[in-house]
């Protein structure tokens, strides 16, 4: 039990570990700072600048984010402040399902369904015309993703704050909206900001689902509407020739390191401010 | 008067947001369902979940994904089985044995939280590290233990989630009768959630079979059924994922038949874990 318990509370750090001593590599010829913020991706020539990967990522991320976080955020205030039980009943399944599908299912919806609405009713919208395989189309379905696993925390974080402060309050004779404005909100409010940290870290590494829709064009994107190259796309789509060209696994798996770390990062703050709250509350 | 009227309304607006939110939600899931049987059940076919691919498959002739069926059971049966070698005896660990040292058991459970979120991909890259350091090629060997380190997280959580639930009385009173810390965890405390982690290792398999991320590096692709742990596999997303990417429209509509028998197997996996939840509560001991 001990040993099964070590082994599976070291697997961070051997993850880390593996993937630095595979970039350590590259690392060594170019500094760690020159890969990230360099714009120069040749492989072919051993220019492995991340950068455009970088920015694609992040605009991918928080484009998913601006959609889901409001509709999250609302219907969690719905489900646990103004719904029936029988609401609850019909959303749990929903959330469940939501949340089951796997992400290539995400990607083949997203081809067949988002790519096309987003070439023929949104890039119209804005005068451009696009073949649909934009960070849009991969923001979109992204968003879709990441909403089952935010609106839980969510709803996990909204039922952590006591009843009787909203009661209190109702009794003063405020409207439901007033409370959850004043008190809901304000209570809550670094459990939605960590529960938001939480989404975007796990749409910071969603692979299939976005490779499959977002274009996939290495070159730094400037709006919505163009493709983009998402570092965990790069990461998938690369493998196969990874070990043909010299230093070109070194430069993937520290794509994959940065990965992890930032993921780290982002998850250990959102977690511990979500633990503290539920814990406390 | 005019305050409180102003304020009505703006209850009455954010409502229908709130309401209108709900509702997007539900409509995605079932827009996703429906575009996925709309378009995968006319190219479903029995020669699909029975055949292996013949020659030609790739431009659109005769043959089936039956390998890759069978590749991503075999994947996600194994995965499943080895991490609950390891993911049962620690998520009993930490509710039995550290039961009274609280602060260690929550900083295991955030570590935990801060695994699950650590993206498929980069347990990929690190099961492909592994693989080359060892001088192993990619097999259906690499792809089990691969995602069997994905899925530990998610196991270990969702059964600790399930064994909080247990009464600390039972406990006590198991240790009063004389058994040991094993006898409790095993005998009692197991039983008493049989349903619950039946439920948690079968929503892991799911996560097992649906990844396609992580599989990628590790466990190949084949057009043969899958008959040794050394070789190379196909697997069901990854199939879907290839067929997707192909120009010929013969091949793109056999990846939404894929899809479709994907989706399926989630959805029946979904429902079992369900129906157990709700029926096996019988040997629950209730306080």
């Amino acid at each position: 039990m001990v040993v099964a318990l070590v082994f599976s509370m070291t697997l961070p750090v051997m993850l880390a570990i593996g993937l630095y001593y595979k970039s350590s590599g590259l690392l060594m010829e170019q500094s760690l700072f020159n890969l990230i913020f360099s714009k120069d991706w040749r492989p072919l020539s051993g220019h492995f600048g991340l950068f455009p990967f970088i920015i694609s990522s992040l605009w991918v991320t928080v484009l998913a984010l601006i959609i889901a976080g409001p509709i999250c955020l609302f219907s969690a205030i719905h489900l646990t402040q103004y719904a029936k039980s029988y609401v609850l009943k019909v959303m749990h399944p929903i959330i469940d399902i939501l949340a089951g599908i796997p992400s290539v299912i995400f990607g083949v919806w997203g081809v067949v369904v988002i790519v096309p609405f987003v070439s023929q009713h949104i890039a119209p919208l804005f005068g451009k015309q696009t073949s649909g395989y934009t960070i849009m189309s991969g923001g979109i379905v992204l968003a879709v993703m990441i909403i089952p696993f935010i609106l839980n925390i969510l709803i996990e974080v909204f039922k952590s704050i006591p009843e009787e402060l909203t009661e209190v309050t109702l009794s003063l004779g405020a409207t439901r909206w007033m409370v959850v404005k004043h008190i809901l909100m304000r209570k809550a409010f670094p459990g939605i900001v960590s529960a938001f940290g939480l989404g975007l870290s796990r749409a910071f590494g969603e692979t299939i689902a976005v490779l499959m829709v977002v274009g996939n064009v290495t070159r730094i994107p400037h709006g919505a509407l163009q493709p983009g190259y998402p570092l965990p796309a790069l990461i998938a789509n690369n493998y196969g020739e990874m070990l043909s060209i010299p230093m070109y696994d070194s430069a993937l798996m520290l794509a994959a390191f940065v990965l992890l770390i930032i993921v780290i990062i982002f998850n250990f703050i959102s977690r511990m401010v979500i633990h503290r709250m539920i814990k406390i509350m | 008067m005019k305050k409180s009227k102003l304020r009505n309304a703006e209850e009455l607006f954010f409502r229908s947001i709130m309401i209108l939110s709900s509702s997007v939600i539900g409509f995605a899931l079932i827009l996703i369902l429906w575009s996925i049987v709309k378009r995968g059940f006319p190219a479903l076919s029995w020669e699909m979940i029975t055949q292996t691919p013949k020659g030609g498959f790739y431009f659109g002739k005769e043959g089936g994904i039956a390998n890759a069926i069978v590749g991503s059971l075999y994947l996600a049966s194994g995965a499943t089985l080895l991490a609950m070698v390891i993911g049962i005896p620690v998520s009993l660990y930490m509710n039995v044995n550290l039961h009274k040292r609280q602060k260690l058991v929550n900083t295991i459970r955030f570590l935990l939280d801060v695994m699950w979120g650590i993206p498929s991909i980069v347990y990929g890259a690190f099961g492909f590290t592994i693989m080359i350091y060892f001088g192993m090629h990619s097999s259906l060997l690499a792809g089990i233990l691969t995602v069997t380190l994905f899925i530990i997280p998610i196991m270990i959580r969702s059964i600790d989630e399930v064994l909080i639930s247990v009464p600390k009385g039972l406990m006590e009173a198991s240790y009063s009768l004389g058994s040991t810390q094993s006898e409790t965890s095993y005998k009692v405390f197991l039983k008493q959630c049989i349903s619950g982690v039946t439920t948690a290792v079968l929503l892991s398999f799911g996560r097992a079979i649906g990844d396609a991320a992580s599989v990628l590096f590790t466990t190949g692709y084949t057009d043969h059924m899958p008959t040794s742990l050394m070789q190379p596999t196909a697997t069901l997303p990854l199939a879907i994922f290839f067929q997707m990417s192909s120009p010929i429209a013969e091949v793109k509509e056999r990846a939404y038949a894929s899809a479709l028998i994907l989706t399926f197997i989630i959805l029946l996996i979904s429902i079992i874990a369900r129906i157990i939840s709700i029926r096996y509560q019988k040997h629950k001991i209730k306080i």
